[in-house]
């Protein structure tokens, strides 16, 4: 008995010593998980997220205490990667994917303020001082910062056009199971 | 015109195939075998045969309706009827009603609507059926009769068929043992396989199935027939057969050379037990093998191998579905190692070397 | 000749007997043709006419805009009526800048046609490639792809085969199959041509055996060219797939992601072939094309030559109209066509057949449980395993259906054309396909408004810094400046 005891105890110190050697030699640094996640985020400073910057957003995302699908230029493929960068299972399917829209500056209203243009973080305005102003469209994610700014109102937000480029067929809803899927989450958000 | 011509993508013609014309093949291929097995061993084989597709139906229909999903396609779909089928052929012909039952209750909302219902299950619900009443009730699932075909003298009329199925059961006086069954006794008393096998009813016999077994058991011409008209009809691809025959055979013949006294001969491995209806009939079922030529290559041979491993080392004399479900549990396994290559790219599924001449 | 076997396929009901022995017939000039300035894979054409503008048949009325685009011409003489949105031939129903043409009814070819090649194989390959461009041609097959670049692909990489891809496998299309009967001398020599303009010494036409008479009148037609064979290959679908004929012909398989062109095997279709005899030999641009007009719903089914930007319902009307309401109206064959929204959209370069399919013919079924029979596996020419991939697709894990193969798949649908539970295989495939297509395009953007932004961020901190350094030496001047105004004021009261 006292052997069985003694061994036991011997056991017991001797592999918690090792863990806790082992956990010591063995420690990652700890992942410098903010700067990645700032990485990913387009660093545009829109602020659609509800903070005051991208590098506010990636620290209450780190923390968890920002949603993946938060960032609303970066889209749902933006949201998946995150997801899959924290090790969260996105649930993308309830979220309503922002749809992406472009700057448009209405010539009739524009003064050549230059505002927008300093507003601008992706340099996607061109213009002079006095003269109509510009977007250009490849350079433009739909941030709304200079829609924000315009003293004449001259700048709308557009909905990005689905062209037969970018066009493509739909997740197929496949009738019965489908509606019954539809039914099973129906409840489960009931529940929660 | 609206949006209902363009709610699908291409394409937009369809070879005339359904779930439920594959199962009503199956079934018809069934028919013979069935038929004389119903024959061989009269009314009371008969009731239990329909007292357990009656159960499986009924069955699949409770566990639709408790998950709340829509009853008609998928009962028209015959899936529940070829489990019940499939069942009864595996029961000892003269068992009670509540052997069909309980074998239907195994099979149907436990191992086929507890995993999601048709497509998703893991497990084979005929053999989960079988195996489960087998270990449960192990006396009577090895209590066999000697066949007394319809009408013969001395077999059961309508009332007293009535009274074995439904009654108290009239078993004690009729017991025999299938051939497997008897060889394992024999040879667990030290007499050897092959001084058993002489004792025995004739090959020919054996062929036409005028002995001792489930139903499913007896005539294996028959379900032989039977699995050739699948073939033919395309419904199941030779893999699976071919390489369950072939390895039971060739361990069979293989292992009785070597020792005539404790092995059984390929020919006797082929022809008793359900050695046929397994590899037609239950191995190839869509839902529970692989789903690649080179997985079912391997699939089939697993099935042989266990099959003739379990007859002849363990301790219940027939390994068919046990064998069947061990490899059902391995297909996911199989399916996820075993594919098909492809186009352009190497087995590992890098792209192929560039190479400008054939 | 030797044939190579391919893996899978299937063998769909062909439904060709209502067309194959149609002779083609023209259509008679529509009131108005709707030219869409997107007819092929690439960069849409940029219109090179004005409303008003009286045009010849011929002119070009579209140019080229980019790498990958085609020219496009007028199909025939008349006012460009406007250049305005109208539905494209597409499943989406999206609108698409179209030029509209008002026929005058002349048909009158335009003077500035250029003048016919007289010896095709006397003049360098560039021309007959220039010829090609300027004449607007793109694959006829199908899939609309700008000839001129792949008659290219001869001086990237060595080519020693051109394949004339007539095997015509989708069920229904026979205008390959009339066009080779009755052109067969025109699709030779075309192949003549293109194969010079590569650089290739041999010429294989590939036809499905249950087309006899197109095989035999083009073996007649090639006889007197020792380097052009026929090959009559097995009536297996998807047999017209360019990768399965190569392989099905020479034996090659043309390893992932690459081009057949790097194998040395370039593949047109026979009715591009054509398109390239006519260019060449008699400077006419790509005008019209031959369209098979088929399907249970419509009353006389046709092989009819084309004016490109004729409507649908002009083919419909041509031949007797629909008998019953057609459950899909297909633009290309019933296995990979695309389904139309109406029948007031465009004929276009890609479009070889137009199918007023009844419910009878579809055969469509809601979907039941997935039974893993297996046969879309065993069917699958690319050797996917379609029921891993739907199941992915389905669970949202597209990820790893790209990891199964999606993108090896060629959505020929013989997955979804054999699946006894009428799973739409193809339909997850393409969803699938274009959802990861679309993701990658955000990624792109993503990346590219980082690199702007950090660009901005950069300059705005050069900038702030040099204010301050500027500011500092104005600073420094300043105090300089004041103490050497001290000093000197210090110099001028100390004496």
């Amino acid at each position: 008995m006292l052997i069985d005891v003694g061994s036991l105890a011997v056991m017991g110190v001797a592999l918690g010593g090792l863990l806790g050697y082992a956990a010591k030699k063995l420690a990652v640094e700890e992942d410098p998980l903010e700067q990645e996640l700032q990485a990913m985020l387009p660093g545009s400073q829109c602020g659609q997220c509800g903070f005051v910057g991208c590098s506010q957003f990636a620290a209450a995302l780190a923390k968890g205490e920002a949603p993946v699908t938060g960032c609303v230029p970066g889209g749902k493929a933006l949201a998946e990667s995150l997801a899959g960068k924290l090790g969260i299972d996105a649930d993308l399917t309830g979220h309503e994917d922002p749809v992406p829209q472009y700057a448009e500056i209405r010539e009739d209203l524009c003064i050549g303020c230059l505002r927008c243009i300093a507003e601008c973080s992706t340099d996607a305005i061109v213009g002079a001082p006095k003269h109509m102003h510009t977007v250009v469209l490849d350079a433009c994610h739909g941030c709304g910062k200079c829609f924000a700014i315009c003293p004449t109102e001259a700048i709308k937000m557009c909905t990005v056009p689905v062209t037969l480029g970018t066009w493509h067929w739909d997740k197929p809803n496949t009738g019965a199971t489908a509606s019954a899927n539809a039914n099973a989450n129906a409840n489960a958000t009931g529940v929660h | 015109m609206s949006s209902i011509l363009i709610d699908k993508s291409a394409p937009f013609t369809h070879a005339p195939t359904s779930v439920s014309r594959t199962m009503v093949t199956v079934l018809a291929a069934l028919v013979p075998a069935t038929a004389f097995d119903l024959w061989l061993f009269g009314w009371p084989a008969l009731f239990l045969f329909l007292v357990t597709i009656a159960a499986c139906v009924a069955f699949e229909a409770a566990s639709l309706a408790l998950g709340g999903r829509t009853l008609r396609p998928a009962l028209t779909d015959g899936s529940a009827v070829l489990t019940g089928w499939l069942l009864a052929m595996t029961l000892p012909p003269w068992a009670p009603w509540w052997i069909g039952v309980l074998g239907a209750l195994f099979a149907i909302p436990l191992a086929k609507h507890a995993f999601g219902g048709l497509g998703q299950n893991v497990f084979n619900p005929a053999m989960v059926g079988r195996v489960a009443l087998l270990v449960s009730f192990p006396v009577q699932m090895t209590l066999f009769v000697a066949p007394q075909p319809l009408f013969s003298a001395g077999a059961p009329g309508f009332v007293d068929a009535l009274g074995i199925t439904f009654g108290s059961g009239a078993l004690d006086t009729m017991s025999a043992a299938s051939a497997l069954g008897h060889l394992k006794t024999e040879l667990s008393r030290g007499i050897p396989v092959n001084e058993t096998l002489q004792h025995m009813p004739g090959l020919m016999d054996t062929v036409l199935g005028i002995r001792v077994g489930s139903m499913g058991e007896t005539s294996a011409v028959l379900v032989l027939a039977g699995g050739l008209f699948l073939l033919a009809r395309g419904v199941i691809s030779w893999h699976i057969p071919v390489t369950v025959l072939g390895t039971i055979f060739a361990l069979g013949t293989v292992f009785n050379l070597v020792d005539p006294g404790r092995f059984a001969p390929g020919s006797f491995h082929l022809l008793s037990g359900a050695t046929m209806l397994g590899a037609f009939f239950i191995a190839t079922d869509y839902v529970t093998s692989p789903v690649s030529r080179q997985g079912q290559l391997v699939y089939g041979f697993g099935i042989g191998l266990m099959t003739w491993v379990i007859r002849t080392f363990a301790g219940y004399p027939e390994g068919m579905a046990f064998a069947v479900l061990l490899l059902n549990a391995m297909t996911p396994i199989i399916d996820s190692h075993f594919r098909p290559r492809t186009f352009g790219r190497t087995r590992k599924g890098d792209p192929l070397p560039l190479k400008r001449e054939p | 000749m030797k044939l190579f076997p391919v893996r899978g396929g299937i063998h769909p009901s062909y439904r060709k007997e209502r067309t194959a022995e149609a002779a083609i017939v023209a259509l008679p000039l529509p009131a108005s043709l709707y030219i869409p300035l997107q007819q092929h894979i690439g960069a849409p054409a940029e219109p090179l006419v004005q409303e008003g503008d009286l045009v010849g048949k011929g002119q070009l009325i579209a140019r080229s805009a980019g790498t990958v685009s085609a020219h496009l011409h007028a199909p025939t003489s008349g006012r460009i009526k406007a250049i305005a949105e109208a539905p494209a031939p597409h499943p989406s129903g999206l609108p698409q800048r179209t030029i509209v043409l008002e026929p005058d009814g002349k048909d009158a070819w335009a003077d500035t046609l250029p003048a016919p090649v007289r010896d095709p194989f006397a003049v360098d390959p560039e021309v007959i490639r220039d010829r090609v461009a300027a004449a607007g041609i793109v694959g006829l097959g199908g899939a609309a792809f700008p000839s001129a670049i792949k008659l290219n692909l001869g001086t990237q990489s060595r080519i020693h085969t051109l394949l004339i891809n007539g095997a015509e496998c989708e069920p229904y299309l026979t205008c390959d199959d009339r066009v080779m009967r009755e052109h067969a001398d025109e699709v030779i020599d075309g192949a003549r041509i293109m194969a010079y303009a590569l650089g290739a010494d041999r010429i294989v036409v590939g036809i499905e055996k249950n087309k006899p008479q197109a095989l035999a009148s083009m073996r007649d037609a090639c006889a007197a060219f020792p380097n052009v064979d026929v090959a009559a290959v097995p009536v297996q679908y998807p047999m017209g797939s360019e990768r399965h004929l190569t392989q099905a012909i020479t034996g090659l398989e043309t390893p992932a992601r690459r081009l057949t062109a790097e194998l040395g095997v370039v593949v047109h279709n026979v009715g591009t072939a054509r398109a390239v005899h006519h260019a060449v030999r008699f400077g006419r641009p790509l005008t019209d094309r031959v369209v098979t007009v088929s399907g249970g719903a419509v009353a006389d089914a046709k092989n009819i030559l084309v004016p490109l930007g004729t409507l649908v319902s002009e083919l419909i009307a041509f031949c007797g109209g629909l008998t019953v309401p057609p459950r899909r109206i297909v633009n290309g064959g019933p296995m990979m066509g695309l389904p139309l929204p109406s029948l007031d959209v465009p004929v276009i370069k890609g479009t070889c057949g137009i199918l007023a399919l009844t419910a009878d013919e579809t055969n469509e079924r809601p979907a039941q449980p997935c039974i893993r029979c297996g046969s879309c596996v065993t069917v699958c020419p690319c050797g996917l395993v379609p029921v891993e991939m739907s199941a992915y697709i389905r669970n949202d894990r597209l990820d790893d259906a790209v990891q199964a193969g999606l993108m090896d798949c060629v959505s020929c649908g013989s997955c979804s054309y054999v699946c006894p539970s009428y799973i739409p295989l193809v339909h997850y495939f393409n969803y699938a396909k274009g959802s990861v297509a679309a993701k990658e395009r955000e990624m792109r953007k993503l990346a590219s408004v980082k690199t702007l932004a950090e660009a901005k961020a950069m300059r705005l901190e050069r900038a702030a810094q040099a204010k301050r350094e500027a500011a500092a030496r104005k600073a420094a001047e300043k105090a300089a400046a004041e103490k050497a105004a001290a000093e000197a004021a210090a110099a001028e009261t100390a004496p």
